[in-house]
């Protein structure tokens, strides 16, 4: 009796939680992750139409959508934008700018040093630490195997 | 016809980190550090080229394309000064990206203050 009323409470559990909607969830992530990328080819675009390197292209984008996604997190727009989009808005360079904002004027109560400027890399952080630790190794293995 | 395969390549990339997002209990964190990694072993592969080259900036936008640009600058780096290029490589690439992302960050974080929840 009891494992039936076990089992029975199980079923109304799955039959109550709510289902992820995975199939929508996946169409705004295209949307949103999309229309950000594209933003980012219209700037590449304009600053090689003024004469701009590949380097300085490619730093020129970077520096305007970290300056794009850390704005619009300081004005509550890019939360709301992460709401629609998920993934779309977290996996762009735009979102790693809102993961370095977002929790620094969070923390401020904490003060300048241990609350925004080290709060800053609670998510930046190990970005860093693996982005530029595995890129070292990439840069040692092409010595080793040259060619 | 740019732009379209822009938006296809970035959309692409971000219905990945949803996928993961919602079938595993990873967040947006874990798919950032993941994203970037592969981003840069991808990149060293030279696997990663293609999809630029196709994608434009729908693969330089998405963290992933922050670490390409991390290795290729690492390679660069190594090829050109040996060791030494390989350590200073990468953020030679990507140092305007993280520079701007530690100015704008402070600055934002201090005039703003976060939205009172709904």
């Amino acid at each position: 009796m009891d494992k039936l009323n076990k089992k029975d409470y199980e079923n109304l559990v799955n039959k109550k939680v709510p289902k992820p909607t995975y199939g929508k969830n996946m169409i705004m992530a295209f949307i949103v992750g999309g229309i950000i990328c594209t933003i980012g080819q219209g700037f590449t675009n304009y600053l090689q139409s003024v004469g701009f390197n590949e380097e300085q292209v490619s730093t020129g984008v970077s520096i305007i959508m970290v300056f794009l996604g850390s704005l619009l997190t300081g004005l509550g727009i890019y939360d709301k934008i992460g709401k629609i989009g998920g993934a779309g808005a977290a996996v762009p360079i735009t979102g790693f700018a809102n993961s370095i904002v977002a929790p620094a004027m969070e923390y401020k109560s904490e003060g300048f040093i241990f609350g925004v400027a080290s709060k800053m890399f609670i998510i930046a952080g190990p970005v860093l630490v693996y982005g530029v630790g595995s890129s070292i190794i990439v840069g040692l293995l092409s010595i080793l195997f040259k060619g | 016809m740019e732009y379209i395969k822009t938006f296809i390549i970035g959309g692409a990339i971000c219905v990945l980190g949803q996928i993961i997002l919602d079938r595993t209990k990873l967040t947006p964190a874990h798919i950032l550090v993941s994203f970037l990694t592969a981003g840069v072993i991808l990149g060293g592969l030279g696997l990663y080229e293609p999809i630029a080259k196709f994608g434009g900036a729908g693969a330089k936008i998405p963290i992933s394309g922050f670490g390409y640009s991390l290795s290729q600058g690492a390679i660069k780096g190594a090829q050109e000064k040996g060791i030494i290029g390989a350590f200073t490589g990468g953020l030679q690439a990507t140092a305007g990206g993280i520079a701007a992302a530690i100015l704008f960050g402070y600055t934002m974080a201090i005039i703003f203050n976060p939205k009172t929840k709904d």
